[in-house]
């Protein structure tokens, strides 16, 4: 059992596309774009590899924030940043395929997204009746 | 130039097994581009973590898929093992190791069976169907699951396979694999087969790893990618080797998974050959992970990555699953544009969708 | 079985399932279990199907899809809920995205519990399905036969 090489960096987001480039031009592959919420905010991860060197960079938004696309120089993380959108409700500008909110379809929108920290007494209802499920 | 028309493919199509919508903007008889939209098996199982604890929530991850259930399970041990710094057993990574190639085996019959199917070739289906039984029957004895196996525990594996078991296994797939090796030279002689995949969906070396391609489908286009090299589990110790086919086109990412049967035949025999003895599991654990890892396996379909992130409780505050067919969206998207309405069904099923997977 | 006389076709739809459920439904049409023996054919025609085989829960997204393939079918149909997912929503009860049971859509007759269903409960839930089919021609009959009177 080997252990497998993976490194984790923190950026910044306004470096996020210059890092990108350097990744590419290094002759990497992007491997995945994932998200996590953390209570208020979001990290996003971008995990580029070569020759099984696993690196991951690291960027942390907020609700608002716009994300910039990493399309110029990954042309397929299309279908990574609009997963994001759907599942976390973040805006990503300039993606190479805009699906606008159509690649998942969802009961509740954006059910990844940190809930607001006032409305806990709410009450719970998540999604619609099956009845009233438009046709 | 013709007039373009937006023809939809799916959900419910007789050829897929499950639903994936394309929206297919046809030019003639010719695609011009393809859009995929998804969410038909979309469940939402990554936020099940806040309600199982993660030694439960292994149950749910064998369930993210039916066929690559049990890679998805190893995967998502290893993750939450790494964070905890486990030290799992030899014999633990072994045994594990032998039904990641069963599980592949089983996968890779299925596929070329439908595969079959979707060319018209029935009998075809059938023979690769009927091989695969014997597969499923070898997994049934070890684990009591033919398709879903719940063995792999966080720590290890719920229950020995004994040293005799194995030996029987091994013998077994001895016997089979001379139908299995006959069913890979179909596929790379036959005509019917040949005539429907050779030159059809061409994506380079270049091209598939600028795409992020993975799995078969990636080394079907010559690029040797496949997340066994990395030696996990017990597959450094195996003497592990990538299949590749140069071509690129939908025949050549079938030979990859016809020759990678006899591949995953040769592993089990030496895992089996090479079994180390001792306890499969680390025992009782004491705490719930607290930090975050990322792991990654090789599915029948492809490199699958998994991101666990813990607080130190017993629920994991994140899991999330990037699946090869996810990956593999944006090359079919490209394999697509050029092809004929006709040849849709064959070069939607070489990157061996699984839409269970990819929605999760 | 001796009382069985017609050849019932079936349709199979994956609701949200984990493919675990699926492949074994297609297992079954496969040379060990074989159920065309039994003069069952798969179709992908909903028109052409007696019997409705759903696998997985139902999500918000296929809905109508579901609704819609079963309205299609022509009267007598009969519902086989395969594997735990259909039957109840199974581990998945609890997602965000499920409802929970195909009964939640349209009505089930038989059901199908296991995870992942072993072909032989599939196939004794389609013979059961045969016997309900049965019922329901000939209340079809005697309903139609009183309107005509």
């Amino acid at each position: 059992m080997k252990d497998q090489n993976t490194t984790m960096r923190g950026i910044a987001v306004s470096d996020l596309v210059k890092e990108t480039g350097a990744f590419k031009a290094k002759g990497c592959r992007l491997v995945q774009i994932g998200c996590t919420g953390i209570g208020d905010a979001y990290e996003i991860n971008y995990t580029f590899d070569k020759d099984y060197v696993f690196e991951t960079v690291r960027i942390t938004v907020h609700d608002g924030d716009v994300i910039p696309s990493i399309a110029e120089h990954y042309w397929a993380s299309f279908i990574y940043e609009n997963e994001i959108h759907d599942l976390y409700g973040l805006t990503v500008e300039g993606m190479s395929i805009d699906f606008g909110g159509h690649l998942f379809h969802t009961a509740i929108e954006n059910p990844f997204k940190n809930p607001p920290e006032v409305t806990k007494v709410e009450k719970e209802t998540p999604a619609p009746g099956p009845e009233e499920g438009d046709a | 130039m013709g007039r373009q028309i937006v023809v939809p493919f799916g959900p419910q199509h007789p050829v897929l097994p499950e639903p994936i919508h394309l929206d297919l903007v046809l030019e003639d008889e010719v695609v011009v581009e393809a859009v995929p939209s998804i969410g038909y098996i979309h469940r939402g199982l990554e936020k099940l973590v806040e309600k199982r604890e993660y030694t439960d929530y292994i149950r749910i991850a064998e369930r993210i898929c039916g066929i690559c259930s049990f890679t998805h399970s190893v995967n998502y041990a290893e993750s939450v093992e790494k964070v905890m710094g486990l030290e799992v057993p030899a014999r633990a990574h072994y045994i594990r190791t032998i039904l990641m190639e069963y599980s592949r085996m089983h996968s890779h019959m299925l596929w070329l069976g439908l595969t079959a199917d979707a060319m018209g070739f029935e009998n075809l289906f059938m023979n690769s169907w009927r091989i695969r039984e014997a597969i499923l029957d070898d997994m049934e004895m070890a684990t009591g699951g033919r398709v879903i196996q719940g063995l792999c525990t966080v720590g290890g594996i719920r229950k020995d396979v004994p040293d005799e078991m194995l030996g029987q296994m091994s013998d077994h797939l001895k016997e089979i694999t001379p139908q299995m090796e006959e069913l890979c030279k179909i596929f790379s002689h036959d005509t019917s087969v040949r005539h429907r995949m050779r030159g059809l969906g061409v994506l380079t070396k270049e091209e598939m790893w600028e795409l992020g391609g993975v799995g078969p489908t990636a080394r079907g286009s010559n690029l040797p990618l496949d997340a066994r090299c990395t030696g996990y589990s017990a597959y450094d110790e195996l003497g592990f080797k990538p299949v590749v086919e140069k071509e690129g086109d939908c025949l050549a990412r079938c030979i990859v998974r016809a020759r990678e049967l006899m591949a995953a035949a040769d592993l089990v025999h030496a895992a089996v050959k090479k079994m180390p003895d001792g306890p499969v599991d680390v025992g009782k654990i004491k705490g719930g992970p607290d930090g975050e890892a990322f792991f990654f396996t090789e599915q029948p379909r492809g490199e699958v990555l998994h991101y666990v992130k813990g607080n130190g409780s017993k629920y994991l505050v994140r899991h999330r699953v990037r699946t090869p067919t996810f990956a593999n969206i944006p090359p079919l998207v490209k394999m697509l544009a050029g092809v004929d309405l006709a040849d849709v069904p064959v070069v939607v099923l070489t990157i061996d969708p699984c839409i269970g997977c990819m929605e999760r | 079985m001796a009382n069985i006389t017609k050849s019932p076709w079936i349709i199979h739809y994956d609701g949200s399932s984990c493919n675990g459920c699926d492949i074994e439904v297609l297992a079954c049409l496969t040379p060990l279990y074989d159920i065309e023996r039994f003069g069952i054919i798969n179709t992908g025609n909903p028109k052409h199907a007696d019997i409705f085989l759903i696998t997985g829960g139902i999500n918000y997204q296929n809905v109508d899809i579901v609704k819609n393939t079963y309205e299609q079918m022509v009267d007598p149909k009969v519902v086989v809920a395969v594997g735990i997912c259909a039957t109840s929503g199974g581990v998945f009860r609890e997602c965000y995205n499920i409802m929970g049971g195909v009964n939640e859509v349209i009505p089930v007759d038989v059901y199908v519990p296991g995870c992942a269903v072993r072909p032989e409960a599939i196939i004794d839930g389609v013979v059961q399905a045969l016997g309900i089919l049965e019922e329901k021609r000939a209340q079809l009959e005697k309903e139609q036969g009183g309107a005509k009177k």
